[in-house]
């Protein structure tokens, strides 16, 4: 866990050196602009912000600032970058988790009816569906969602921050996509629980269709789903970035997008390393969970 | 799944995929006009005889574009689900086989490239190193190999315990011959699934690049890049955001088609259960 | 007077592969207080009987026949009335305990969950019948165990843990699937006194399911040999495993460690594509041209029923040297 988050600094850290040209030069053309560039303001920059040292030197330091909650000061702006991510921070926060419910709300039943109901029309309806939604790039969904129900009808604004109905757009943008994979595999999942000897247990006991179900196979078949949803997490990010851009929401995504184009590189490294860092932090909630879900693993952990 | 609906789905998969491969070889013969030639007179135009898709907004034929789009984005496609294919596919073989410290340092890389969303990463990849299809594939190849590298350690620890591979090292087989020759085969079938898949998942993101404007440039007719065009004109000329989208679903979804297919058919799971 | 009357019960599944004709016209009589052995090798379709009663069977199978309980006929019965049975006056012991209780729920909760389902007892209450029925059926630390998931008992306790859940409803008829199956020897014979103590103290019907001729030999009264879904021998246990007439019954018999362990040459026919004649002609020791064509019928004798040309129109000759050895070799 420590050493996969020195090494998710490592990586943001060095992610700087790829960019072609010095450091400093590429500060000071953010700076002062390509035009009016002279050898005296790269100097001052390398020496002002310590370019001059060895490389393992400047990550040390930057590491330490980092610890301390300090990611450095945004090049456009002059805020620090902390600071900035945090004012984005809740506008991505609200949108993931509304595309988490949107997703979850239409995935979960839909992947157990699909299941229980296998083969049915219904099953192929969900599958096409499905596939449908994995296939299809989510910006394009956007800008679809947005002229039928922003444009043509005017349900809902176009794009933009505020009241409710602006995140319903954004959040069944991202969510659909998501919800594709989960329902998925929330189908075959309770596939495979629906065929366990155990079922036939609960069957012979005499239990009713609806108890089974709810009693006895979700709780087994959404232990996959679990893990599948931290790791989607990821992929939520990753359509903030896009779903923030087409809408207009100031988030996190729309940040990184845009510290890109100005060349930003505090700015960046700030936003990739929060990035990674909810990531992660996903995936051990994720992993607290289905330990909670599963008591095999629980008491193997426990001893 | 079904063997039968497996064999369906790679039908039908294949299908799609072989006919934008046909598109994109014979786009000169199959686009009406010049995908780059401007008519600024003839700009917006709706979907008509002459412009089967329209015009976009410096009139150039947008059913020529989405025609050479293929190439781009196929390429794209293949080209980095290949490098990242090999990568991967490299790093899990050595790494499921020597073990150890090298097994070690490798799969730690893995955990900690893979602790950052892939399109974040390749965003800022491609940001760094500055647009242009060159940059598009190396940022995405980089990001794209770890999946592979993961499947194939685990196929390939599970596959190295067996006796045949014992058998072969007592004849006097050495590392590299059995590697390649008799683990390799073995773990071949997840790596073509994933990588069947990846195709439409790269194919996808590269869009995704191109439509936020770090991708493949402008005037190269490339879907993403046209639907980010297209976006300004939403009100107006939907249909400038319509066609590319389309192309990009039909060609993930042939992709998608052929890999599940693909999946249900190599890795076939018996269905009905009869109690004994 | 019989509780459970099986009249030609015939189940097919339904597979890519064709029509599966696990249970093929297959009559059985089970009587109050009554064990009856249902044996034969895996696959022979005594699972699939087992759970035909009961209605216990996937989407893609089809049962046709008779089955009747207490007079009533189960396969007109709706599933929500068939529901009621289920548990409470029929009950069904699974086979696999590994893999037969819910492993995310605690063995506590998959018990009173059961009890409840049959008697209006609050948790309370239920929890203390269930700790009561484990210490009956000989679980040390019934308290602890019902906090306990699955996956900590031991493969005895489990299927002990089972068994409980079998007769909490008090049924009449009580379904054991193979409950001996991967015990070990101690368990095994622990598992056969636990029934053995459950139909005594109930005085329920027992339909044991095995393949374990040792089981069957010291708990049932009668036994019936299935074989690619067709009874071919039975009678009263005593009888037919002292005396067996079916060559596959003395094949079964020949090959237990005491006789020998000469195990039956080849393999049952596929259940998709049967044989014209009889379905046991190709491994058989004593067939004859005319067993390849014709189809034996299950022939009355004074003390059973045997499937075989041999005994069919008063043969009797197939008795022979064979049948004698046996049962020197069982007494």
């Amino acid at each position: 866990m420590l050493a996969v988050a020195f090494g998710v600094s490592f990586v943001t850290f060095f992610l700087m050196y790829l960019a072609p040209g010095e450091p400093a030069e590429m500060i000071a053309i953010t700076r002062y602009g390509a035009e009016n560039l002279t050898a005296e303001q790269v100097a001052v920059i390398r020496l002002a912000e310590g370019l001059d040292q060895p490389v393992y030197l400047q990550f040390g330091r930057w590491l330490g600032h980092v610890l301390q909650g300090d990611l450095g000061v945004s090049l456009i702006s002059g805020e620090p970058v902390l600071t900035e991510i945090l004012a984005r921070f809740p506008a991505t926060l609200q949108l993931a988790v509304a595309a988490m419910a949107v997703s979850l709300l239409i995935a979960l039943p839909a992947g157990v009816i699909a299941a229980l109901k296998q083969h049915s029309a219904v099953d192929y309806f969900t599958m096409t569906g499905a596939l449908l939604g994995v296939s299809m790039p989510n910006f394009w969904l956007g800008l679809l969602l947005m002229l039928l129900f922003a444009v043509n009808l005017g349900w809902f604004p176009v794009s933009g921050y505020g009241g409710w109905r602006n995140i319903v757009l954004p959040a069944i943008t991202l969510g659909t996509g998501i919800a594709a994979v989960t329902a998925r595999l929330t189908r075959s999942s309770m596939l495979e629980v629906l065929a366990q000897d155990y079922m036939l247990t609960a069957r012979a006991k005499g239990l009713g269709e609806g108890r089974i179900i709810a009693g006895h196979a979700l709780k087994n078949a959404l232990i996959p789903v679990v893990t599948m949803v931290g790791l989607q997490f990821g992929h939520l990010l990753e359509g903030a970035v896009v779903v923030e851009t087409v809408f207009a929401w100031p988030g996190v995504g729309k940040l990184l997008v845009d510290a890109i184009f100005a060349r930003d590189y505090a700015l960046l490294q700030g936003c990739v390393l929060i990035f990674a860092g909810c990531f992660v932090l996903v995936n051990l909630v994720v992993d607290l969970i289905y330990v909670w879900l599963d008591p095999r693993i629980r008491y193997e952990k426990g001893g | 799944m079904h063997t039968e609906t497996g064999n369906k789905a790679v039908v039908g998969g294949l299908i799609v995929v072989l006919l934008l491969a046909g598109v994109a070889v014979s786009a000169p013969l199959l686009a009406p006009g010049d995908p780059g030639r401007q008519n600024l007179v003839l700009n917006l135009i709706k979907p008509c005889w002459e412009y089967p898709f329209g015009t976009d907004e410096l009139g150039r034929c947008i059913f020529s574009r989405v025609v050479y789009g293929t190439r781009v984005s196929l390429t794209i496609g293949v080209v980095v689900t290949a490098i990242s294919g090999l990568i991967g596919v490299f790093t899990g073989l050595i790494a499921g086989y020597f073990g150890g410290l090298l097994d070690e340092i490798l799969m730690r890389t893995v955990d900690v490239l893979l602790a950052f969303p892939g399109l974040v990463l390749a965003l800022v990849l491609a940001g760094l190193l500055g647009p242009g299809l060159p940059n598009v594939i190396l940022a995405l190849a980089l990001v794209g190999w770890m999946g592979y590298a993961r499947v194939v350690r685990g196929a390939v620890m599970a596959v190295k315990v067996k006796e045949f591979v014992a058998g072969v090292r007592a004849l006097g087989a050495g590392d590299w011959y059995i590697l390649v020759r008799h683990i390799l085969p073995n773990v071949l079938a997840p790596v073509i699934v994933m990588a069947t898949l990846g195709i439409g998942h790269v194919i996808l993101n590269a869009a995704a690049l191109s439509f936020l404007g770090l991708g493949v440039q402008p005037p190269t007719p490339e879907w993403g890049a046209m639907l980010n065009g297209g976006r300004s004109y939403l009100r107006t000329a939907p249909h400038l955001t319509v066609f590319p989208g389309l192309a990009i679903m039909v060609t993930v979804l042939g992709f998608n088609f052929l890999g599940d297919g693909l999946r249900d058919v190599l890795d076939p799971r018996s269905q009905a259960k009869i109690p004994d | 007077m019989s509780l459970l009357q099986i009249r030609n019960l015939c189940t097919t599944f339904y597979t890519p592969g064709g029509l599966v004709r696990a249970v093929d016209g297959v009559s059985l009589d089970l009587v109050m207080g009554k064990t009856t052995g249902l044996i034969g090798e895996t696959g022979c379709g005594k699972s699939v009987l087992g759970h035909s009663i009961l209605r216990l069977l996937p989407a893609n199978a089809r049962i046709e026949g008779s089955i009747r309980f207490k007079g009533e006929e189960l396969l007109c019965l709706p599933e929500t009335k068939l529901r009621r049975l289920r548990g409470r006056e029929m009950a069904f012991i699974p086979q696999s305990p590994a893999t037969s209780l819910n492993p995310v729920l605690t063995i506590g909760r998959q018990l009173v969950e059961t009890i409840r389902l049959h008697k209006r007892v609050s948790r309370q209450k239920a929890r203390e019948a269930a700790a009561a029925l484990l210490e009956l059926l000989d679980l040390p630390a019934p308290e602890k165990r019902l906090a306990e998931y699955p996956h900590q008992l031991s493969g005895g306790m489990r299927q002990r843990v089972l068994a409980a859940m079998g007769v909490v409803g008090n049924p009449s008829l009580l379904i054991a699937d193979e409950p001996t199956k991967g015990l070990d020897a101690i368990v095994r014979r622990q598992m056969a006194a636990v029934l053995r103590r459950l139909t005594a103290k109930t005085g329920a019907a027992l339909l044991l399911i095995t393949h374990d001729l040792r089981v069957v030999a010291g708990l049932c009264d009668d036994v019936a040999v299935m074989y690619a879904g067709e009874i071919i021998e039975s009678g009263p246990a005593r009888v037919v495993l002292t005396d067996p007439r079916h060559p596959y019954t003395r094949g079964l018999l020949g090959s237990l460690p005491a006789h020998g362990l000469k195990p039956i040459p080849g393999v049952s026919p596929s259940l998709i594509d049967l044989p014209a004649g009889c379905r046991f002609f190709h491994r058989c020791p004593d067939a004859s041209p005319a067993c390849g064509e014709v189809w034996p019928s299950l022939v009355k004798q004074p003390d059973r029923q045997v499937r075989c040309l041999l005994f069919a129109q008063g043969r009797e000759s197939g008795k022979g040297v064979y049948g004698r050895d046996l049962q020197a070799a069982v007494v």
